[in-house]
């Protein structure tokens, strides 16, 4: 493996030594960790830079860090879709105004300022994309997956979404009517998948646990839990 | 403009990789990325209309080359440049210069939460009373504009149908250029397959946009 000729400190940026690759990193990618990338490095020194002049806070940039790791992502929409499966009433609200209903459950902010919610049905299946940039709603999705920011998914999805879901493993049926939605403007869209057989009478803690990110993005479809009938 | 992130139907951009794949980033600068772009975001020195902007303006072949996080970077050295928040001679020593104190104090860890919470809705009251009505026919502008666009190449001289009506939203192509927010009716629009990719449409396939009104002129 390629070693840089002064290792130097502890890069802040990848948060590797060349030296302790072998006990640090346990993954199973091939990534190449041992020398800091180029980028790894501009990055540092623009942090640093950044901090130094007062711009930012290096607490304030662990926190945001830490916001995204550990309290935003696909968990909150399972949340949403659940109680949707559960409460009648919640669905009501939610067809009216997703924006307020997804807030009831706590969820809400940057980049769920203003949310609708599409419903999956045996009849119409919906599916997500931004073709300009890569807008996804973080609210309640996270950060987007890196399929979703590819430039294939961003020039596909509009063109040929059966084929696209098809490589998803979603075989759909020329009778169902595919909509896809390009989330172009500040309008953030999340997918109601269909709730899988053989889940009546399960809690609203135990349906989220069945909603997978992919089944609110519109590339997957929820199978019947196992042991389900069908 | 038009360049390429407006990407939607072009061919040869390659292979989606449905690999599930947990991982939020990729590298540790990743997120550093995220973060710093997030936490300028703060200053209110620019919106996201305009971070959108300067990311399109990334030269193409760049562009396609960069990675997500990449783009992001590219498009904040600039904008920290263009803003005069940091010159190039700051940025090639790694050195805050005395002479040039900061502008604008930094977002403070306890802030975190509740700017991220806040976001920066774009629904405004007023604004200009809406012209077109949910169930009218209508057609995208054959508009070419040489800065920010929300009006996807591939709808240009499209026709479709208003399904719903967003309210009243900050124009981001405005917006975007530093030209105000000239706050105006968001509409969802329909579009079938066979009238954006003729024969080559899939079967029972319709794409919804969301265009703003400057966007759209009615079918008589």
């Amino acid at each position: 493996m390629p070693h840089s000729q002064d290792p130097g400190p502890q890069d802040e940026a990848t948060g590797t030594r060349p030296q302790e690759h072998d006990h640090r990193h346990d993954h199973d990618h091939d990534h190449d960790h041992t020398v800091p990338s180029a980028i790894a490095l501009r990055v540092r020194a623009l942090e640093t830079l950044m901090v130094d002049k007062g711009l930012v806070d290096p607490a304030a940039l662990d926190a945001i860090i830490e916001t995204y790791e550990t309290r935003i992502g696909p968990r909150n929409g399972a949340r949403v879709v659940a109680r949707a499966w559960t409460d009648p009433a919640y669905l009501d609200r939610l067809r009216r105004d997703a924006t307020a209903a997804i807030a009831e459950l706590g969820y809400g902010g940057r980049q769920g300022e203003h949310m609708r919610v599409v419903e999956n049905t045996p009849q119409v299946h919906n599916l997500v994309v931004c073709t300009l940039c890569s807008c996804y709603p973080w609210s309640v999705l996270g950060l987007p997956p890196t399929w979703y920011k590819s430039s294939a998914y961003r020039a596909r999805a509009v063109i040929a979404p059966r084929e696209v879901l098809a490589g998803f493993g979603v075989m759909l049926p020329d009778t169902v009517e595919v909509r896809v939605w390009d989330s172009t403007a500040e309008i953030r869209y999340l997918v109601l998948p269909e709730r899988p057989a053989g889940t009546e009478g399960w809690s609203e803690d135990r349906l989220a646990d069945l909603v997978t990110r992919d089944s609110m993005i519109g590339v997957a479809r929820l199978a019947p839990p196992t042991g389900a009938a069908a | 403009m038009n360049s390429v992130h407006d990407m939607g139907g072009m061919d040869g951009l390659g292979e989606i990789d449905p690999t599930p794949d947990p991982a939020l980033f990729h590298a540790p600068w990743e997120a550093r990325v995220l973060a710093l772009v997030l936490a300028s975001a703060a200053w209110g020195r620019w919106t996201l209309d305009t971070m959108r902007f300067h990311r399109e303006r990334i030269p193409a072949a760049d562009y396609l080359a960069f990675s997500y996080y990449e783009k992001w970077l590219a498009a904040l050295v600039d904008l920290l440049v263009r803003r005069d928040l940091l010159t190039a001679e700051e940025l090639s020593t790694g050195r805050p210069d005395p002479a040039r104190p900061v502008q604008t104090p930094a977002l403070p860890a306890c802030a975190v939460a509740g700017r991220l919470a806040a976001g920066s809705p774009t629904e405004r009251a007023g604004g200009r009373a809406p012209m077109l009505v949910v169930g009218q026919a209508v057609r995208a502008r054959n508009d070419h504009p040489a800065g920010h666009t929300r009006l996807p190449r591939y709808v240009r001289g499209r026709t479709g149908r208003i399904t719903a009506l967003h309210g009243c939203h900050v124009f981001a192509d405005a917006n975007a250029m530093g030209l105000g927010e000239q706050p105006q009716a968001l509409y969802q629009v329909r579009f079938e397959g066979a009238e954006l990719w003729g024969g080559r449409a899939e079967p029972r396939s319709a794409v919804y946009l969301d265009l703003w009104e400057d966007h759209l002129e009615p079918v008589r």
